[in-house]
């Protein structure tokens, strides 16, 4: 890994949620990249400025076991936490595994259409969505692209540019040859300062492969967007957080709002972190990075409470069958 | 002239050494076969013991779905066709255990399909 020159960096300051991540996006005043703005301006048609934007990941409609027998209950209380923000997130990204893939006729569509339920009540204007393999592994994201349409796409907000990536629907972890022709074409117009969100599910690097954490050709990716000096790779799948900084890009994970997996380093099997009734929301708290370059982040772990950030006085009521709570 | 006598040289090469493979009895040397079945959600067997150094072809077979069987350590990545089998060399160098896993989606249970290669 190189170490990197965070001054190169937009700022980013982040609030991850059980739900995923709060990015604040500040371009440099215009006085150290007024030019830059101005090209950025001329390539995407709009200036970068200011806004802030949510990422979740991994809800996992559908599943309800040992785990995390509350099934959607953290996804819907992300949801709550994020409208109440004091400045509405103008965009929500999700990274992948919005739904638990059921084989029973018909049911994986009912998921997909539950989790559209609850993404509806989120105040965010733009919500945008990529695949996880529970969404898209066994049918090559077909019932994916009904809901949500494409599995990968571009879009440009305020300036900056977002690419959805899809690792899941070739059924493994790959985005393969078609996907990165189309990244390579799509980046064209860039110029080199230009700042990219790419936001996919599984990590574009070799984080525990032995784990089915990587993407066996997200090197390739990663070369594709070498040349960019403002890069930021958004991930789920691996269901905790995780920061990772390689050449001109940083790569971050989210926790997932279903359960949490553990620390691959502590040596322990990959298993679900198992569930606490007396703190249903561990690990999928809140994770606070403010960006101060040249200094590297200061990361800050807020414990996502039910009293806090829910409203709600315990978590019996949740785990009564059929109360709404 | 010059390369009507090179061509005569090397079929004659290679006309020996076909007649010497035909006649060859099985190399004492030749990588041991071991059988792999992969169904949903497990491979079968689910632990492999080999020699360190020792020349192993896996010869590994879907018996429904689609499967992948990857290691990044040992260096393969393998697509499984159902009903196809697949040929995979292996050799490690380096004792301990080595974990193989399914690495292309095939369901609900996918994540815990995996088996373990032990180099002794």
């Amino acid at each position: 890994m190189e170490p990197v020159d965070r001054r190169k960096f937009f700022k980013f300051a982040g609030l991850t949620l059980g739900a995923g991540a709060l990015y604040r996006f500040a371009p440099p005043a215009r006085g150290d990249g007024g030019g830059l703005m101005d090209a950025l301006g001329r390539a995407n048609g709009e200036r970068p400025a200011p806004f802030t934007f949510v990422q979740f990941s991994d809800t996992h409609v559908g599943f309800s076991g040992e785990p995390d027998p509350l099934g959607t209950k953290a996804f819907e209380r992300a949801v709550e936490t994020v409208n109440a923000l004091p400045e509405t997130p103008d965009l929500v990204l999700f990274t992948g595994d919005l739904t638990h893939d059921s084989e029973k006729p018909g049911e994986h569509a009912a998921r997909m259409k539950r989790f559209r339920e609850i993404a509806a009540n989120l105040k965010a204007p733009l919500v945008k969505c990529v695949p996880g393999e529970h969404d898209a592994g066994l049918d090559g994201g077909t019932l994916f692209r009904e809901n949500f349409g494409e599995t990968h796409y571009s879009f440009d907000h305020r300036g900056v540019h977002f690419v959805g990536l899809d690792n899941v629907s070739l059924g493994k972890p790959a985005v393969g040859k078609e996907q990165l022709a189309w990244l390579q074409k799509d980046l064209e117009r860039f110029p080199k300062t230009a700042p990219i969100v790419v936001f996919t599910h599984r990590p574009l690097f070799d984080l525990k492969p032995e784990w089915e954490w990587f993407t066996s050709d997200g090197d390739q990716v990663m070369n594709a967007l070498a040349p960019y000096e403002n890069v930021t790779v958004l991930y789920g799948h691996i269901h905790r957080e995780h920061a990772h900084v390689e050449g001109h890009a940083a790569h971050y994970a989210s926790r997932s709002l279903i359960f949490a997996f553990p620390d691959p380093e502590s040596g322990v099997p990959k298993k679900p972190v198992p569930f606490d009734p007396a703190k249903p929301f561990q690990n999928l708290g809140l994770r606070r990075v403010s960006e101060r370059p040249p200094s590297r982040p200061d990361v800050e772990q807020v414990e996502l409470t039910l009293r806090e950030y829910a409203g709600t006085v315990g978590i019996q009521q949740l785990l009564r069958k059929g109360e709404e709570s | 002239m010059k390369n009507a006598l090179r061509f005569l040289a090397i079929a004659s090469v290679v006309a020996a050494t076909a007649a010497a493979v035909a006649s060859a009895p099985a190399r004492a040397d030749a990588p041991r076969v071991i059988p792999v079945a992969a169904r949903r959600f497990e491979f079968e067997p689910k632990e492999i013991h080999v020699k360190k150094g020792e020349s192993v072809v896996l010869e590994v077979t879907s018996q429904d779905v689609t499967h992948g069987f990857f290691s990044r350590k040992l260096g393969f990545d393998e697509d499984l066709a159902p009903g196809k089998t697949v040929r995979v060399p292996i050799r490690a160098d380096e004792a301990g255990p080595y974990l193989v896993l399914c690495d292309h989606y095939c369901g609900s249970g996918h994540g815990g399909m995996k088996m373990t290669i032990v180099v002794e």
